[in-house]
């Protein structure tokens, strides 16, 4: 299955992207945008005192002017580093909230003159004008002007705009297909629409506000983390500040950029610089997954999924049965019995009808007889509930096991044995029995089944490995929901499951701790898809499951809540994975800069330093650059995420540490020596 | 280091790990308000103080009802212990006809016993009277003591309670812990101590003719009932000023193995109780291999560096195949002695068999770095489990995040609340140490206190610091810390040490408390095995040493590497 990103997505290194983000990070560098990333704040201010003493330095020719220059530049750049790692986050939703906007411009809107969808006079206005609960009319040709519903009529609609899938879409009054957004195009027919949503909160522009990360806010693990991070940084304030007290007592003379860039090398920079251009990530990889979230909570909330509900139509099995099986009665030969199902079946439409026929051509080698074009088709009612053919004489007809029955004048009971049993095995494998009667005999059974995804088991396994149970609700009776859960591999099922049911096995799960993915398009999946921690709405269901759900799926494809899961992971993963980071390369940055600091005054600390770099200076120096380098470094891996597998908790933590911890604790030795070398060779310290 | 040092450590650490699930076990109950062995004694003196405090009173509070009362108690405490030393002269019990504390002096031992510091600015045979010692600090040993552990008992009860704001009663807790184990506890190891040849009487002193013939008044007193609640309650506030070292304290190699036992056996054994607890003693296991990891290598490192000998000696023609006998009573040796100081501060005791102050540079360095560790391996009855849980939780937060989920422990989800709070207690430690160190470090006043120049006397300081904020109460002895300047910044940093650390402590519990229980499933990462062990590990020690770092270099870092050139200050 392909899907295609509503705009295309942006490479990581654009050219365009990079240009509008070098600019932007030097506008981030007002302090009343930074002060909401504490670290990358004390960074600013800190870089301000350092070029204050360089000044100075200038000024009174007293000082090391050269080394605290360098000092106050690379600070600077640590800064304008963190800013444009957020800038380029942010470039990728900009570039894709002005593909978006274009389908937005204003457009003309036939307001009804009257309360009354079947009076169709009306009055042309602009978009803009329209108010909550107008009626517009829109026909073949025109734009959909605002969000709404479709009270009368049904028309075909493209909805490329926002879905990037050309096919058109059926949209209809009632049901759940009646929701249409505004920005897209009615192909045929025509519709009258009640608006739903006032201009400036369509879900267009929605969409814009989410990708152009307008309504930002932290979310709530990203809060905590934040915490952490300025928890350690005030840690570390406190070491140099009283560093200054101790080391006096000592004899040692340590200067302000000194004490600043050991400051500026223990507190979390790279973690600081790179949280939020994480978070915008993660909400732009859902974004290229055709999935928009409401929130970033939702996104990570995503990640927390204990259970995830899921619908058996479409989801696990494909949407129609097909016929796998015929059973005829004793005394009717196969071929003869695929022969009258062919017949009976040909001009059947329905996937049902049309797999009949596939099997009889197919497995039984049966043809269709002569003349079949000209057999009058008997279609599908509500009140026989039977469909067929009548042709060359013979009158056949098949349907439901009870309706036959009843179409031949018998009970159950009285119908043969093998028909009987027959009826019963197929019942106990989770299919859909079909009975076929000609001249009203009973001839024999169809067996229709519900046909597993092929690959579903698989998933579901990777699920479980993730720690994430599945539960199949379906309407089937218990018997058959039981069979096609075993096929597909869940967890559990919910059988003839009601949306109260949905409902009230949610609020368990949650009562236990569980978290609970969904997903749905039924305005009667609205209450649970509200209650559920996560819901993903289907956009192609009604206005309500849209607005109840957290998440709208553009493509419509209930399979992708594993995927949604994965991204929310790998958004957590990252995080905790660069923060770990972080944290372990202070270890080899004391070994840079302690022995530099006091070798003057107790030259034995000279064992401290295990780099044998070249002097005192340069140690700090190479420090400090480092610090600044490996937030540029690292931006590709925060925007791209880090790696998720399904493997399970501990080894997963086992690879990450391994990784980004040891990694973490070793890089640095190896970067700061490198640049050290480099530093001592072109004489800048 | 030789094989039979090893053996003294390794039979007092099977003793101490012998104890660990009858003791945990029988905390447990006790905190669970049920039955326990020792109910038929002490049932109906339980039964009589709560009745006597009325019914009204003892109702499951919130953590902040229950922060209060526990403030509130202390703070009673506080004002009994000040008026008792300061009035010790008009009171009975005095027979040696000591006078009233100083004021200074009683502010810093009241602190100092009420945090369960036992900091002890004056030498206690010179200046308290019996009164004084038994009705005033043995007091405070006990329900110093008790608080710690029925604090921890809040903590465990955030982690074991589903979706409950209420955490237990502080009145019934803190009566509980008294009555069923320390109480018992303290009455069979005095007995012991008694046995051994530690003295228990209410005479002040006894005369003995030495054998130049010259009259010698040796002081004694209530030695061994104080002794063994000092260790099992992790006070440390010695009888004498020599503290365990003095012989009356602790006689023979046998006395100390058992002061050793005493002072770990219930901070390890609160592990299991927490096991137990939340219903997975695995739990409580792993958090007791993180202490033994960390309290392990210190051991090393200290005997060690104390079995070396001192080369400065040696090069004088002294004989180092003792080790570096400085400071230390012959009738324990090296190992016996490093191990008493790793112990004793690896808990938050604080009474010494040696002194700190005559170890070699990586042997005291070992304390001090426990100490700044935060003194949670295992650290002081209750305060050490709660402390190295909320180091725990901050470690499963960054794991926790490294494997794709908020992160949980114990089924509990560790959020934005939690981590404030848990950073604003790791804040205090820092704060206090090296606030009050750098400012006494250029502060001629303080200086003035100091018995060395140079690393050593900057250890001194920042020893003195480390060991009040961390409730310890041991001390680098070279220095004279009964200056009003001392008394004074010492008792606050006692204070913001126990009461600016807990309070936080008791709102992550109670915050913790409030919250569902959640089911663990494959994709929560497991809080038991080696991994989340070595991962505690880590934290500690990366947490604790880069706050110290730039400091220790210039202490015992700096000191050490010195040795070899035999520059001294």
């Amino acid at each position: 299955m392909s899907h295609h990103p509503i705009a295309a997505a942006p490479s990581l290194f654009d050219r365009g992207i990079l240009t509008r983000a070098t600019f932007d990070a030097f506008l981030k560098l007002d302090p009343r945008r930074l002060v909401r990333n504490p670290v990358i704040f004390v960074t600013e201010v800190v870089a301000l005192v350092v070029t204050l003493v360089f000044a100075e330095d200038v000024v009174t020719g007293s000082g090391a002017p050269a080394f605290d220059g360098q000092i106050a530049a690379w600070l600077w750049f640590t800064v304008l580093f963190a800013n444009f790692a957020e800038a380029v986050a942010e470039g990728r939703g900009k570039a894709q909230a002005d593909a978006l906007r274009k389908t937005r411009s204003d457009t003309l809107a036939k307001r009804l003159l009257f309360d009354d969808p079947e009076d169709s006079a009306h009055s042309v206005v602009s978009s803009l004008e329209l108010e909550l609960d107008d009626l517009v009319l829109v026909e073949a040709g025109d734009v959909i002007p605002a969000d709404g519903e479709v009270v009368r009529g049904v028309a075909s609609v493209n909805e490329s705009a926002i879905t990037g899938e050309s096919a058109p879409v059926i949209r209809e009054s009632g049901g759940d297909r009646s929701a249409v957004t505004g920005g897209t195009t009615v192909l045929s027919d025509r519709i009258v629409v009640r608006i739903t949503a006032a201009p400036g909160s369509t879900f267009i522009d929605r969409m814009i506000a989410l990708v152009e990360g307008a309504e930002r806010q932290k979310t709530p693990n990203e809060l905590a983390l934040s915490i952490l991070l300025s928890g350690l940084t005030l840690i570390f304030l406190i070491t140099v500040v009283t560093l200054w007290g101790i080391a006096g007592y000592s004899g040692a003379t340590v200067t302000v950029p000194v004490l600043i860039a050991l400051l500026v090398t223990l507190i979390p920079t790279t973690i600081g610089g790179l949280l939020s251009a994480i978070g915008i990530a993660g909400m732009d990889r859902l974004i290229r997954f055709n999935v928009i979230a409401t929130s970033g909570r939702a996104v990570e909330a995503a990640g927390d999924v204990d259970t995830l509900l899921l619908d058996k139509t479409g989801t696990i099995t494909f949407g129609n049965r097909l016929a796998t099986e015929f059973l005829p009665v004793p005394g009717i030969t196969a071929e003869a019995f695929a022969e009258a199902a062919l017949v009976a079946s040909h001009a059947d439409e329905t996937p049902e009808g049309r797999s009949i026929v596939a099997l009889a051509n197919g497995h039984h080698g049966v043809v269709e007889p002569a003349g079949v074009e000209g057999a009058s088709f008997v279609p599908f009612t509500a009140q026989t509930r039977l469909s067929g053919a009548d042709f060359a004489g013979r009158s056949i007809r098949k349907g439901a096991v009870d309706a036959v029955l009843r179409h031949v004048g018998i009970g159950l009971d009285r119908a043969p044995a093998a028909f009987r049993d027959a009826v019963d095995r197929i019942a106990r494998a989770g299919g859909t029995p079909l009975a076929v009667c000609e001249a009203g005999r009973l001839i024999g059974a169809i067996h229709l089944k519900d046909v597993v995804k092929p690959d579903i088991k698989e998933r579901f396994a990777e699920l479980r490995a993730m720690g994430i149970r599945t539960v199949m609700v379906t309407g089937d009776n218990p018997v058959t929901a039981a069979a096609i859960a075993s096929e597909a591999g869940v967890d559990d099922f919910i059988a003839e499951a009601t949306p109260q049911d949905k409902l009230a096995y949610i609020r368990s799960e949650q009562r236990h701790g569980r978290l609970i993915a969904m997903c749905g398009d039924g305005t009667n999946d609205a209450p649970a898809l509200a209650q559920a921690d996560v819901g993903v709405a289907m956009q192609s269901g009604t206005q309500a499951a849209r607005e109840a759900g957290n998440m709208v799926d553009l493509d419509s494809n209930p399979t992708k809540l594993i995927e949604v899961v994965a991204i929310g992971k790998q958004l957590l993963m990252t995080r905790g994975s660069l923060t770990t980071f972080s944290i372990a390369n202070d270890v080899a940055k004391y070994f840079a800069i302690v022995p530099a600091l006091f070798v003057a005054t107790y030259p034995e600390l000279g064992a401290l330093d295990v780099m044998g770099l070249a002097s005192p200076e340069s140690a700090i120096l190479s420090a400090v650059i480092f610090n600044a380098l490996i937030i540029v470094a690292l931006i590709p891996l925060a925007l791209k995420g880090i790696a998720y597998r399904p493997v399970g908790a501990a080894a997963l933590l086992r690879r990450n540490l391994l990784v980004y911890g040891v990694g973490g604790l070793a890089l640095p030795f190896v970067g700061i020596k490198a640049i050290d070398l480099l530093v001592a060779a072109l004489h800048l310290a | 280091m030789t094989v039979f040092g090893w053996l003294q450590i390794l039979f007092v650490l099977a003793l101490v790990l012998a104890s660990v699930v009858p003791l945990g076990r029988h905390m447990a109950r006790v905190f669970a308000g049920e039955r326990t062995f020792f109910s038929p004694a002490v049932g109906s003196i339980e039964r009589g103080l709560l009745a006597a405090a009325g019914r009204s009173s003892l109702g499951p509070q919130t953590w902040l009802g229950y922060t209060l009362a526990m403030m509130a108690f202390n703070a009673a405490g506080f004002v009994l212990l000040y008026a008792i030393l300061r009035l010790q002269g008009v009171l009975p019990g005095n027979p040696q006809g000591f006078a009233g504390v100083e004021p200074w002096l009683a502010f810093n031992t009241a602190i100092s016993f009420v945090t369960n510091t036992n900091w002890q600015a004056y030498g206690g045979e010179t200046t308290m009277s019996h009164l004084s010692q038994m009705a005033g600090l043995t007091v405070q040993n006990f329900l110093s003591a008790a608080t710690g552990m029925a604090l921890a008992a809040v903590m465990i009860r955030g982690f074991a309670s589903s979706g409950s704001d209420r955490v237990g009663n502080f009145w019934v807790d803190v009566t509980r812990v008294t009555l069923h184990v320390l109480l018992p506890g303290s009455i069979v190891l005095a007995l012991i101590f008694v046995a051994l040849g530690i003295p228990q009487t209410l005479l002040a002193s006894v005369d003995a003719t030495t054998l130049e013939g010259a009259k010698q008044t040796i002081a004694l007193g209530p030695v061994a009932s104080q002794e063994a609640i000092k260790l099992l309650g992790t006070n440390g506030g010695g009888f004498f000023n020599a503290n365990a070292a003095h012989p009356f304290e602790n006689p023979t190699a046998i006395t100390n193995a058992l002061e050793i036992w005493a002072l770990l056996a219930i901070s390890f054994a609160l592990t299991h109780t927490f096991g137990r607890m939340v219903g997975d003693t695995r739990q409580g296991w792993a958090i007791l291999t993180v202490m033994a990891i960390i309290l392990s290598g210190c051991l090393v490192v200290a005997y060690w560096a104390e079995a070396g000998g001192n080369p400065l000696l040696t090069a004088l023609g002294v004989d180092p195949s003792l080790g570096n006998m400085e400071g230390k009573e012959v009738r324990f040796g090296s190992a016996a002695s490093a191990f008493y100081a790793v112990a004793t501060t690896a808990t938050s005791t604080g009474s010494v068999d040696a002194m700190h102050e005559s170890f070699m540079p990586l042997g005291g360095f070992m304390p001090l770095l426990l100490i700044k560790l935060g003194e949670i391996v295992p650290g002081g009855v209750g305060s050490g489990l709660f402390g190295i849980l909320v180091i725990a939780v901050v470690t499963v937060f960054v794991a926790g995040l490294m494997v794709g989920r908020t992160p949980e422990y114990l089924g509990k989800k560790i959020e934005a609340r939690e981590m404030k709070l848990a950073m604003l207690a790791q804040l205090i430690l820092p704060a206090t140490i090296l606030g009050f160190t750098a400012v006494a470090a250029l502060l001629p006043t303080a200086l003035a206190s100091l018995a060395n120049a140079g690393p050593h006397g900057l250890t001194e300081l920042l020893y003195a610091y480390a060991s009040a904020t961390g409730n310890n109460g041991s001390a680098f002895a070279g220095l004279s810390a009964d200056t009003p300047w001392f008394d004074a910044t010492l008792g606050i940093a006692m204070f913001l040490g126990r009461f600016g650390y807990v309070v936080p402590v008791m709102a992550i519990a109670g915050s913790l408390a409030a919250k569902p229980r959640a089911v663990a499933s494959a994709g929560t990462f497991p809080t038991h095995g080696p991994l989340f062990v070595g991962l505690v590990v880590a934290v500690i020690l990366i947490l604790g040493g880069l706050q110290f770092f730039p400091a220790f270099a210039l202490g015992p870092i700096a000191e050490h590497l010195l040795i070899p050139t035999g520059r001294t200050f």
